[in-house]
């Protein structure tokens, strides 16, 4: 018995939908190794995880609070990626816009509201996609790698964000505790009700409805998936790749930015360390699932932050939060393992090479 | 402290710190070498130092506690190398994935681990006779045993590249693996083979951080040396001489951000510990600048091989 692989010409729809859906369950079994390896039940993990994360109204309102993040980081991510620019500084994008939001706050206190957060959130904006820039500079002048530019950047912003919470911008009285103080009313993003989502909500599903008409219609979102698939065809019809990778890094770089604003205008309502668990990381893998699509990257965060939330809610069961990371980590593995059967076609072979049906 | 003396201690400290990502780019150069471009170093140095620090506890023993750090490390790349050369998959996310896996299967694994000693850390030997020569001895020579089999790698690795039948072979696999391929040499099997030598390494100089540097488990505690070392393999063009040089030069920046701290420079900590991040980029800018955007990188790095295709 052989087996023979063949490019598919086409992959059909249903496919793309349950090869991940497939992939995904199999990293959870992978994962369940792990925690049988610690002396844990899996079942009970899982269950406590959902439970954690579903179960309750706080629970609920919590996942959402973390899906706003993970979808506004995707969707940048997902801009250069599609470009096969490898902005893995989300995450540095992030705390530069954060840095950005908290410096309006901090330093135009009397500002009234519809004033105020605009200005946060083009100062997050610009932040972020300044930082973006900088790598695709690197890149288009000196050929410097953007995964390694975009990497390294991530650290210097954590840093210098940490540097303004415990020294310059740290609060009076705020016991000593590096972060700074808090903002003024006006600097706070609505929330719905008395739960924890806010507006940054919202804002979130307009930019992933707006990116789904620039891939799908505009010339430009098929400019960037041309050069993104092939630079050489790309440079033979004239297209600018130093410019759109310009471009694509300022976008990029200003979504995870506004995602940063979003953050400490709608949750934290201070700057502090460690804002960020991670999102900028995380929502690497949620692009990369969601197949870069701007809906699919709304749906893939939502479960993310499931995973999140119950990784959190787990912590009181005496397990790691860490749990979450590893999950997400094996199910990027498992699907991007199980492209294979979405991309080839594999049939088995009689002996004499003619295909065997069954 | 002397002038002389904080010299020679900061290069002695320089050769300490550079050690951990000493390793982690000559595993990196050897699977880049073998045409696979891997981005889970930071992953399975994480995964290294948790295994390494666990089997130390457990048994008392580094050396065990090493080689467990070894074997995690081959087995996260290996998962890389099933992935990007039998699946074909894109070697850049399938990287990204080993070291977001890694740095959460650490974190988990150590949660129990933070705060612990480890029972015989790996402590300085000074080399006898040769650790007295003034300025050179203490530089070089009073170090761990892990310090000291990192000099002889690196020898090695550049004797077998560039002299040897095999390191020839491993070459022409990055090269072009068609026609390594057509002259018989077994591209997937070696592939192979260098990607899970590569993460052994990588998960060696996790090991180091664990076992000798810190000595103990932190969560994250590679702070990015990962990442460094697969700038650094770019910055060493490849070659592993020039890695070593470039490791040590990071290992100085580390060091000289502490040593500034301890003699009261008044600059705050965290641009300090921004100095290896910055310096990173520096050292890239320069060598590609200098080799006009030109890199003389394997010519297949990063592309699968597929028989069918060629």
């Amino acid at each position: 018995m052989l087996f023979r692989v063949e490019k598919r010409m086409t992959t059909p729809p249903s496919l793309m939908v349950l090869v991940p859906v497939a992939a995904a369950c199999a990293a959870m079994v992978f994962c369940a190794l792990f925690l049988l390896l610690t002396d844990r039940s899996p079942v009970a993990v899982y269950g406590a995880m959902f439970e954690g994360a579903l179960g309750s109204e706080y629970g609920f309102s919590e996942t959402i609070v973390k899906a706003i993040p993970l979808v506004l980081c995707g969707l940048g991510i997902s801009v250069a990626f599609r470009m096969q620019v490898w902005n893995i500084g989300a995450e540095g994008q992030f705390y530069m816009g954060a840095f950005a939001a908290t410096w309006v706050a901090l330093n135009f206190p009397s500002l009234p509201a519809v004033v105020m957060l605009p200005f946060m959130m083009a100062m997050g904006v610009l932040a972020g996609a300044l930082w973006g820039v900088l790598a695709a500079w690197l890149r288009n002048r000196f050929s410097v790698s953007e995964l390694i530019s975009t990497l390294m950047m991530n650290y210097i912003a954590i840093l210098w964000v940490s540097y303004l919470v415990y020294g310059p911008w740290r609060d009076p009285k705020g016991l000593n505790f590096p972060l700074t103080a808090p903002f003024p009313e006006a600097a706070i993003l609505p929330s719905v009700g008395d739960s924890r989502v806010h507006a940054g909500l919202l804002l979130a599903l307009v930019v992933a409805l707006l990116l789904q008409f620039v891939f799908r219609k505009s010339r430009w979102g098929y400019e960037i998936r041309v050069i993104g698939s092939s630079p050489s065809a790309a440079r033979y019809a004239g297209l600018d790749i130093q410019g759109n990778a310009l471009l694509v890094m300022c976008v990029s770089g200003a979504l995870c930015g506004l995602a940063g604003m979003v953050e400490v205008s709608g949750i934290v309502g201070k700057l502090q360390a460690g804002i960020s668990p991670g999102y900028g990381y995380t929502a690497i893998i949620v692009a990369w699932l969601a197949r870069l699509h701007p809906i699919a990257i709304v749906l893939v965060s939502f479960l993310f932050a499931i995973i999140q939330v119950g990784g959190f809610m787990v912590q009181t069961l005496g397990v790691p939060a860490a749990v979450a990371t590893m999950i997400q980590g094996a199910i990027l593995f498992f699907v991007i393992g199980a492209d294979i059967v979405t991309q080839y076609r594999i049939y088995r072979v009689s002996g004499d090479g003619s295909e065997v049906n069954d | 402290m002397t002038d002389g003396a904080l010299v020679v201690s900061i290069l002695a400290a320089a050769i300490t710190a550079g050690t951990p990502i000493l390793y982690a780019a000559l595993g990196e150069l050897v699977a880049e070498r073998a045409g696979i471009l891997n981005l889970g170093v930071e992953g399975m140095m994480l995964m290294g130092a948790v295994c390494g620090f666990m089997g130390a506890v457990a048994t008392g023993d580094s050396w065990f506690g090493l080689a467990m750090a070894m074997l995690a490390g081959g087995l996260m790349a290996l998962l890389h190398a099933f992935l990007t050369i039998t699946l074909r998959a894109n070697q850049v996310v399938s990287g990204l994935a080993l070291t977001l896996f890694g740095t959460g299967l650490s974190g988990y694994l150590g949660k129990a681990y933070i705060g612990m000693p480890v029972p015989k850390p790996f402590a300085v030997e000074p080399l006898g006779l040769l650790a007295n020569i003034p300025v050179l001895g203490p530089v070089l020579f009073k170090h761990n045993v892990l310090v000291y089999f990192g000099y002889v790698l690196v020898l090695l690795l550049w004797f077998f590249l560039y002299r040897t039948r095999q390191g020839l072979f491993l070459r022409a696999l990055g090269e072009n693996p068609a026609a390594a391929d057509a002259m018989g040499i077994k591209v997937f099997s070696l592939r192979y083979l260098y990607v899970v030598l590569g993460g052994m390494l990588a998960g060696l100089g996790g090991a180091y951080l664990s076992l000798a540097y810190a000595p103990s488990w932190l969560e994250n505690m590679t702070a990015g040396r990962g990442w460094i070392a697969v700038a650094l393999v770019v910055f060493a063009l490849w070659n592993p001489v020039r890695a070593l040089a470039g490791s040590y030069l990071f290992g100085g920046i580390d060091a000289l951000g502490f040593h500034l701290q301890m003699i009261g420079v008044p600059i705050s900590v965290f641009f300090l510990n921004m100095l290896p991040y910055v310096f990173t980029i520096l050292v890239l800018v320069i060598v590609l600048a200098r080799q006009g955007g030109r890199l003389t990188s394997p010519g297949a790095l990063g592309v699968p091989y597929n028989r069918e295709e060629r």
